[in-house]
């Protein structure tokens, strides 16, 4: 009897280790998956695309023209196009986003906050070639007799708002970009100001401050962070969005600095043209577009997290 | 360490996973009692009629499963290269460069003939426009800024046109309709061939891009005063205005199954024994001249008995019954003497292995 205990012991502890194991390895192989998926992409694009980027080089990147007829292609207008729509999107939903967040989470009585926030759920749950059909038959029509001929009148004078008015364009693109991001910000920002502790607030309140100083002070410092998460989770689907760019961006490959102007995406280009891509080479250079839209993520996701990092040494937040 | 290693590890497990994967018609070819499967891809535009085919033939034959995918005329001719399908369909015929890379020779069998319609947005015009093939080049160039030019007028007399801008609206995917419109443009002008030329997807001068015929349809009706390309079926199925395009008599001619069916009649004597040949520009009486045949492609080798004996018999049945469904979906049958011609060329595909 008094031998059974530690060798029941011992047996229990076995047992414990291997489920760690167990548990350990099976995580890890999950962990190992997402990676593989993310490394065989890039393999892919990238021998997929060796013969443009041989003929081309590193000129494909600066190349403006877009000629499948002549062979003669370049991811230039592309990329202006990706990044433009992506940061005006940024530009409308990030104000508007954490202004709403801040509401919902703060302000709002709690039965609006729930009843608000399935709202915003709802909206990111909506497809998005549903924001393109509408953004073509509602937003651009809109655009084209009143707000573009209205920002034009104010002021025409900045090259930005130079031009004809078609009614599609990078405008219209990053408004309707900036409509399908705005769900991220506004339910991940939620989230986060929801979880900042209690007493903080209580702290900053015990010291005299009113609630706006508490949200602007308190709250929102110590989950800058997190929000800062939010919006990249939001940039990441502005950069990468497809259907809804494509039908209200105007397809033109050119690089143009009026915001009115048609223009054209890296996501957009290849949805667009892979289908009917017969030729070798016009193939290998919609390839290497996505190879390049891959490295753009990256790049801009990297910028994200030394942005977040540097944030975080400065003090404060999580 | 010991992460990095089974990082590396699982990495290797899923490239042999999916290579295993990849195996793809062999594992859908039939064994000897099941009914027999017959994999195709391609064009988008002839997809309604080929489903309504592929359909018939399977209540005519219970034992064949012919399955057709609308991945696009590039997609249909990349997998018929790779050998992943059992045959092709496209909306240009296939290069040389192409035809010269496939593993057994390719036939293309014209099937049915389809058009293209110059569409537009002009709300105080109610009466069908008269374009020259100049005229549209000019438009597509962007040389011919506004309707009230006289490229346009003269063709037009009596219409009031407006003198506004013209906004041109092209595809922005690439695709057999524009190939063919820019074919078309390209024989009526040498300053379009030299710009821009022809091609499923070319570097346009002037204009926004619609995905698809609906993307196309939705920026005209959104946008007044423009103009752009849509196939004939998707105009008349959604009531869009279109005009007349003058053909090398100097005709101008509405684009229906008749004229389209001419077209092909009045250049039926010059096509070619491999069917490759564009009939845009097509200078018969009465031939409109913006259309275009859609293939099939089929290998002279099909690897497999059955399957090629199917496909001669449905080939048969196709130019035959077939046909007389072509008209009830809006598409233009193909003219006798060039049924009587391919009903020949079926005789090549290999039954004997």
């Amino acid at each position: 009897m008094d031998a059974a205990v530690p060798i029941l012991r011992r047996r229990r502890a076995l047992q414990a280790r291997v489920g760690d194991l167990l548990g350990h390895w099976v995580t890890a192989m999950c962990a190992a998956v997402v990676v593989a998926i993310t490394v065989l992409i890039a393999y892919e694009l990238w021998s997929s695309s060796a013969m443009a980027r041989r003929l081309f080089g590193f000129a494909f990147l600066f190349e403006q023209h877009w000629d499948p007829v002549a062979g003669r292609f370049g991811a230039a207008p592309f990329v202006y196009g990706t990044l433009v729509t992506s940061a005006l999107a940024l530009l409308f939903a990030v104000p508007l986003g954490l202004g709403a967040a801040i509401f919902l989470a703060e302000l709002a009585p709690p039965r609006l906050s729930r009843s608000l926030g399935l709202g915003v759920e709802l909206l990111a749950g909506v497809p998005s070639v549903i924001y393109g059909l509408v953004g073509l038959a509602v937003l651009v029509p809109i655009m084209r007799e009143w707000v573009e001929p209205g920002l034009q009148a104010i002021a025409g004078f900045l090259p930005l708002f130079s031009g004809p008015i078609y009614g599609v364009g990078y405008l219209t693109a990053g408004l309707v970009l900036a409509a399908m991001v705005l769900p991220f910000i506004v339910s991940v920002g939620r989230e986060v100001l929801l979880a900042v502790p209690r007493d903080q607030r209580e702290a900053a309140l015990a010291l005299g401050a009113t609630r706006w100083e508490t949200i602007a002070h308190v709250v929102v410092p110590y989950a800058r962070v997190g929000l800062l998460g939010g919006i990249m989770l939001a940039l990441g689907r502005a950069l990468g969005e497809t259907m809804a760019v494509t039908m209200v961006i105007g397809s033109r490959p050119e690089i143009a600095l009026s915001l009115f102007a048609p223009g054209h995406s890296m996501a957009a280009v290849i949805a667009n043209e892979f289908t009917e891509a017969a030729d070798e080479l016009y193939l290998q250079a919609l390839v290497e577009i996505g190879l390049v839209l891959f490295g753009v993520t990256m790049a801009v996701n990297g910028l994200a997290r030394l942005m977040i990092a540097r944030i975080r040494r400065a003090g404060g937040g999580r | 360490m010991r992460r990095l290693i089974l990082a590396v590890l699982m990495s290797v497990a899923a490239i042999g996973a999916t290579a295993c994967g990849g195996g793809g018609p062999e594992q859908t070819r039939p064994m000897s009692r099941q009914p027999l499967t017959i994999n195709g891809a391609g064009a988008t535009f002839p997809y309604p009629i080929y489903s309504k085919w592929f359909d018939e033939y399977h209540k005519r034959h219970p034992d064949v499963q012919i399955n057709y995918q609308s991945i696009g005329s590039g997609g249909g001719i990349r997998q018929l290269l790779a050998g992943t399908i059992d045959f092709g369909a496209t909306d240009s015929p296939m290069t040389d460069e192409q035809l010269a890379k496939a593993t057994s020779q390719v036939l293309h069998f014209p099937t049915v003939l389809g058009a293209i319609v110059p569409s537009y947005n002009l709300p105080d015009v109610t009466q069908p426009l008269n374009f020259t093939g100049a005229a549209l080049a000019g438009v597509f160039l962007g040389t011919v800024k506004k309707w009230s030019d006289r490229t346009i007028a003269t063709a037009n007399p009596g219409v009031n046109l407006p003198s506004s801008d013209i906004v041109v609206v092209h595809r922005s995917d690439g695709s057999g309709t524009t190939f063919v419109w820019t074919d078309f443009l390209s024989k009526v002008s040498g300053e379009w061939k030299s710009r821009a030329g022809a091609g499923t997807a070319v570097s346009w001068p002037v204009g926004l891009g619609g995905k698809g015929n609906e993307g196309v349809a939705g920026l005209i009706k959104q946008t007044p005063n423009s103009v752009g390309y849509v196939e004939l079926v998707y105009a008349v199925q959604n009531n869009l205005p279109y005009g007349l395009v003058q053909n090398p008599t100097g005709e101008f001619v509405k684009a229906d199954a008749n004229t389209v069916t001419a077209a092909a009649a009045s250049v039926a004597a010059s096509i070619p024994d491999d069917y490759r040949v564009s009939i845009t520009n097509a200078s018969g009486k009465g031939a409109y001249p913006v259309a275009s045949f859609t293939w099939l492609l089929i290998p002279v080798k099909m690897g497999d008995r059955t399957k090629a004996e199917t496909m001669r018999d449905f080939l048969s049945w196709m130019l035959t019954d077939g046909q007389k469904m072509a008209a009830d979906l809006t598409y233009a049958p193909l003219p006798p003497d060039l049924v009587a011609r391919e009903r020949e060329t079926i005789a090549r595909i290999e039954t004997g292995t």
